[in-house]
């Protein structure tokens, strides 16, 4: 059995999953002040009854570090750059002050300045004055050279809580955003690990000992003891979970979109050739664009429940939500409403929703039939141009070779998802406007549950060999090792395949169940004056996203 | 430090898997310490710099501004046509109205492709400039354009295209040939008989640093443009003016490239040479970047730049202001220098030999051009290389006079094919190519 959580902004659902099925499941409504609450409550109603012993595997996924994030609630960060020239130091500002410090390195990993050890023990001291207990240290190109990062954190950790090394969060080039990413992940380790603590003793408490997970923005898991150094890497989880679990509902292998109709949003995600696809450089939070490895979502103001209202005979629907349908007794009319008119579903109170509907068509002055089906197509429409644009912006992704130029290959979705409350009433319409065939899947309300519990163990790594300078540096797990001049493309990916299966075994992932993947592979000759004098020889390999188990 | 935001498109196109040969200058890495630096940087996030992929250049594209023999499909092979297809992409954006300016940041380069093409030379086989302003005056109705050459070397071959054309102003700014490939590029070669001053060669001394460059730009390029009008701005931005490039002797800084185009402001930036992979296009490209986009630059250096050892000597600076004088007053006396020239003559000819050294082609060109005074004025090139291949070519030029057209059309109906491989009639203002 598997224990999955899903800990979301408005429900906290939990679902028990045993081989192929959903056993048992619960959603009660999320305390955001008291996330432990509701958690807890969710998952003594799915395990009442049950025997603890039997779980295999907890999965919980959990809206905290996001919320936090969002919200404003993180603690003060000492955040030194040796970021050497470049972008105007104006370009960094976040919510703390930015300390740039002497030293950086190159864009082979070469170091070009030295640190300077008495500025950053100054820096030490400022830090303990101003009771600052968390800091992020991130230079420019450090996922090319991860020494100066450490050598920083040697020198100021012995009075700091905990210290955020910017290579260890993402393989990818982009300073800003690596900047941001261990900004935030200093600045909610505190709140992130006091929950972790509480966790753990409530598992505890509930007899349970199988191995506890966390899910990622990437739609994978790692253990949560990576987690709190980490925690950076479990905001936006809560998208993922649900994309998962549609993933594990209808097992997709062809490309594919995913709606997800809210109350206030609708969230919209795709599949290429069954794989959800992932931000190409990281997912943004709030102001922060960062390196976290993300699923691509794109969120639009329009739900259910969003306030339609007429502006200069227009029909306006959202962003705003006042509150439920008019139908359910909320203040004004919705989307919903004009469902319910159309007989498309038939919950709430009929006469409530055509009341409301009423009102607008009387302001639109035509008759409520045809105003509540411009509401519904002008919602469908905003949600299919959205779609639209994700596409096409997939697409007109930039390559950087012939061959990828060339070869052209395009995303071309004929099959449409869709879950959330209006999924079913909005299917026909939705799947006309798209030109796709729509699939209603079934356990779609617990889906971020089932998705959590069925995740598999993901992780990522960059390697980088320049046989000038006999170096492979991996940045993921901040080694950087020596290499004879000879080694080839084949040593690379070979060293690279070792290294991402003990990590990921490290991290929780099933030895049998790996199916690695390599995202990226080239090589090139390094000449001086007419003379190869090495290979630089650049490979991503991942574990596949992916389910270890698929719903029947 | 403030500036006015621009919205740039960037066309970035290092093609990753293709290379003159292993150990060529133009080869796969050229710009990929460039890519890193770009995007460890993040200049891809500021909503300001927008990033498209490269269109891929026609036939059609090619033959507005060539003369390709035997024809445009057996001098070019794909990279050339992405190449040009990403300055088209790069024009695109800018006259459609989509992005204030655009940096084509694609190779190979074309600024050595001249207006007959047998083979390529200098790493280039066709001039992505010069097809991408041939487009643009098909499509938008351009009429005049300035190309402010600032590579390294003497941009011959954009030069020979716009020789005769008095709506296309090229100013190339360069190491002095008499010291440096492909040895051309004087103050007296001022251009065609019927666009006297639409060619401005600024030979600059080895060891010239910033100072010098910016001195030129100040003095003689931005008046110069002033005076000229044009409705488009391209810098051709070669990067080899660098102090740490292999194969050329300047001393111009990232600081110093990013200053330039700042002041010079193009719509259009295309990438041409720059062969100090690691070192230099890294820094000068971000520079430039930032630069187009309105973004502060001043932080932007070279890890080993220092400013003292690159200074130029007080002899540069002197032999520099005296040229800047000179140039200068042949520009400000350009109509009187036509008079004088071109006299009651009806036609001018000149022969050219050109080497091809990349493919090493020799060939030989004489080129007639009618003395004409309200266009650029019909031209006729009788070009025979040692491939064998003898070619005739009509070119009627764009913004063509009727009389211009009429004998040109008339020249090639008479032309017959019997020695020439070819006979070609180039019409640029009706976008005709026809070849017998
Ligand atoms: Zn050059
Ligand atoms: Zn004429």
């Amino acid at each position: 059995m598997i224990l999955g959580i899903d800990v979301g902004g408005t429900h906290t659902d939990a679902v028990l999953v045993e081989g192929c099925d959903v056993r048992r499941k619960a959603k009660v409504s999320t305390d955001a002040s008291h996330l432990l609450t509701s958690l807890s409550r969710a998952v003594k109603a799915v395990l009442e009854g049950e025997n603890p012993l039997k779980l295999r595997r907890v999965v919980l996924s959990t809206t905290l570090s996001t919320n936090a994030i969002v919200q404003g609630k993180v603690d003060k960060v000492g955040i030194v750059l040796p970021s050497g020239p470049g972008l105007s130091p104006s370009h960094f500002q976040l919510k703390d002050p930015v300390h740039f410090v002497s030293g950086y390195v190159n864009h082979r990993g070469i170091e070009m300045a030295a640190i300077d050890e008495d500025e950053i023990a100054g820096l030490a001291s400022t830090f303990h004055d101003q009771g600052i207990r968390h800091a992020a240290v991130v230079g420019k190109f450090s996922t090319r050279n991860p020494l100066q990062e450490l050598a920083i954190k040697d020198m100021i950790g012995g009075r700091l809580r905990h210290v955020s090394l910017g290579h260890r969060l993402s393989g990818n080039l982009n300073y800003p955003r690596r900047v941001a990413t261990a900004y935030l992940n200093a600045s909610v380790w505190e709140t992130y690990n006091h929950f972790v603590g509480q966790v753990l003793d409530f598992i505890r408490e509930q007899n349970i000992s199988a191995p506890i997970y966390i899910l990622k923005a990437d739609g994978g898991t790692f253990k949560i003891s990576d987690s709190a150094e980490y925690p950076v890497q479990t905001i936006l989880s809560g998208p993922a979970a649900s994309i998962m679990g549609v993933l594990s509902i209808v097992s997709c292998h062809e490309d594919a979109v995913v709606i997800d109709i809210g109350g206030t949003t609708t969230d919209i995600a795709l599949f290429a050739r069954g794989v959800p696809l992932l931000e190409p450089l990281g997912v943004t939070i709030g102001d922060y664009k960062t390196l976290i490895r993300g699923m691509k979502t794109k969120s639009v103001g329009v739900g259910g429940d969003s306030a339609v209202s007429v502006e200069d005979g227009n029909l306006k629907i959202g962003p705003r939500r006042e509150g439920v349908a008019a139908a359910f007794g909320g203040p004004c009319p919705t989307p919903t409403d004009a469902m319910i008119v159309l007989g498309l579903t038939s919950i709430g109170d009929r006469q409530k929703a055509a009341e409301a509907i009423d009102a607008v068509a009387k302001e639109m002055k035509s008759p409520v039939e045809e105003t509540a089906e411009r509401i519904v197509g002008q919602m469908c429409g905003i949600i299919a141009s959205h779609v639209g644009q994700v596409i096409e912006d997939v697409n007109n992704r930039p390559v950087y070779t012939i061959h990828e130029l060339l070869e052209d290959a395009r995303l071309q979705p004929r099959v449409l998802y869709l879950v959330g409350g209006p999924a079913k009433p909005l299917s026909a319409n939705l799947g006309k406007l798209l030109g796709c065939s729509v699939f209603v899947p079934e356990h779609a309300e617990a889906a971020n549950a089932i998705g959590a519990a069925l995740a598999r163990t993901t992780a990522e790594i960059t390697l980088l060999a320049d046989t000038e300078r006999k170096v492979l540096t991996v940045p993921e797990t901040g080694t950087q090792v020596k290499i004879p001049a000879h080694f080839k493309m084949a040593d690379v990916i070979k060293a690279g395949e070792d290294m991402l299966r003990r990590e990921a075994v490290n991290m929780g992932a099933d030895e049998e169940d790996l199916e690695l993947e390599i995202v990226e592979s080239q090589e090139f000759n390094m000449i001086k004056q007419f003379f190869t004098t090495g290979k630089n020889i650049r490979v991503k390999i991942q574990v596949k996203p992916g389910l270890i188990a698929v719903l029947q | 430090m403030t500036k006015k935001k621009k919205k740039t498109a960037l066309v970035f196109f290092p093609a990753f898997d293709w290379a003159i040969s292993p150990t060529h200058p133009e080869r796969e890495e050229r710009l990929l310490y460039t890519q890193d630096q770009i995007f460890e940087e993040g200049l891809l996030d500021f909503d300001n710099i927008v990033e498209y992929k490269p269109g891929i250049a026609t036939v059609e594209d090619i033959n507005r501004a060539h003369i390709c023999v035997p024809d445009a499909q057996s001098v070019t092979m794909e990279p050339h046509l992405i190449s040009a297809g990403g300055a088209i992409t790069a024009a695109e954006k800018v006259l459609s109205g989509q992005a204030d300016n655009a940096f084509a940041l694609v190779r190979p380069p074309g600024h050595h492709a001249m207006l007959v093409v047998h083979g390529a030379r200098g790493f280039c086989n066709i001039n992505i400039e010069a097809i991408m302003i041939e487009y643009v005056r098909k499509k938008y109705g351009v009429k005049k354009i300035a190309v402010v050459d600032t590579d390294c070397h003497h941009g011959d071959g954009t030069q020979d295209i716009f020789w005769h054309d008095p709506n296309v102003l090229y100013i190339s700014v360069h190491q002095d040939g008499r010291t440096l490939y492909p040895g051309t590029g004087f103050p007296d070669d001022f251009g065609g008989p019927n666009a006297l001053g639409a060619t401005i060669n600024i030979p600059l001394p080895p060891r010239t640093s910033d100072e010098g460059f910016l001195y030129a730009l100040d003095n003689l390029i931005l008046p110069i443009l002033d005076d000229f009008q044009p409705d488009l701005i391209i810098n051709s931005a070669g990067q080899d003016n660098h102090y740490s490039d292999p194969i050329t002797d300047m001393r111009f800084s990232a600081q110093g490239y990013a200053l330039l185009n700042e002041k010079l402001s193009p719509h259009i930036a295309v990438l041409e040479g720059g062969y100090s992979i690691e070192d230099a296009l890294p820094y000068v490209n971000v520079g430039i970047i930032l630069a187009m986009a309105g973004i502060d630059y001043s932080h932007v250096r070279e890890p080993d730049y220092n400013s003292a050892a690159l200074k130029q000597s007080d002899d540069i600076s002197r032999y520099i202001e005296k040229m800047v004088q000179y140039i200068g007053n042949q520009w400000k006396q350009r109509h009187a220098i036509k008079e004088k020239l071109v006299g009651s003559a009806k036609h001018a000819g000149r022969k050219k030999n050109i080497y091809y050294d990349t493919d090493n082609i020799s060939e030989q060109q004489e080129e007639t051009v009618r003395i004409c005074r309200d266009c650029g004025g019909v031209v006729t090139i009788d070009s025979t290389a040692d491939t064998g291949n003898r070619i005739f070519a009509v070119i009627i030029p764009a913004l063509s006079c009727d009389a211009c057209r009429r004998e040109g059309e008339d020249i090639f109906e008479k032309t017959e094919k019997g020695k020439y491989r070819h006979v070609y009639l180039q019409d640029k203002d009706r976008g005709v190519y026809l070849a017998k």
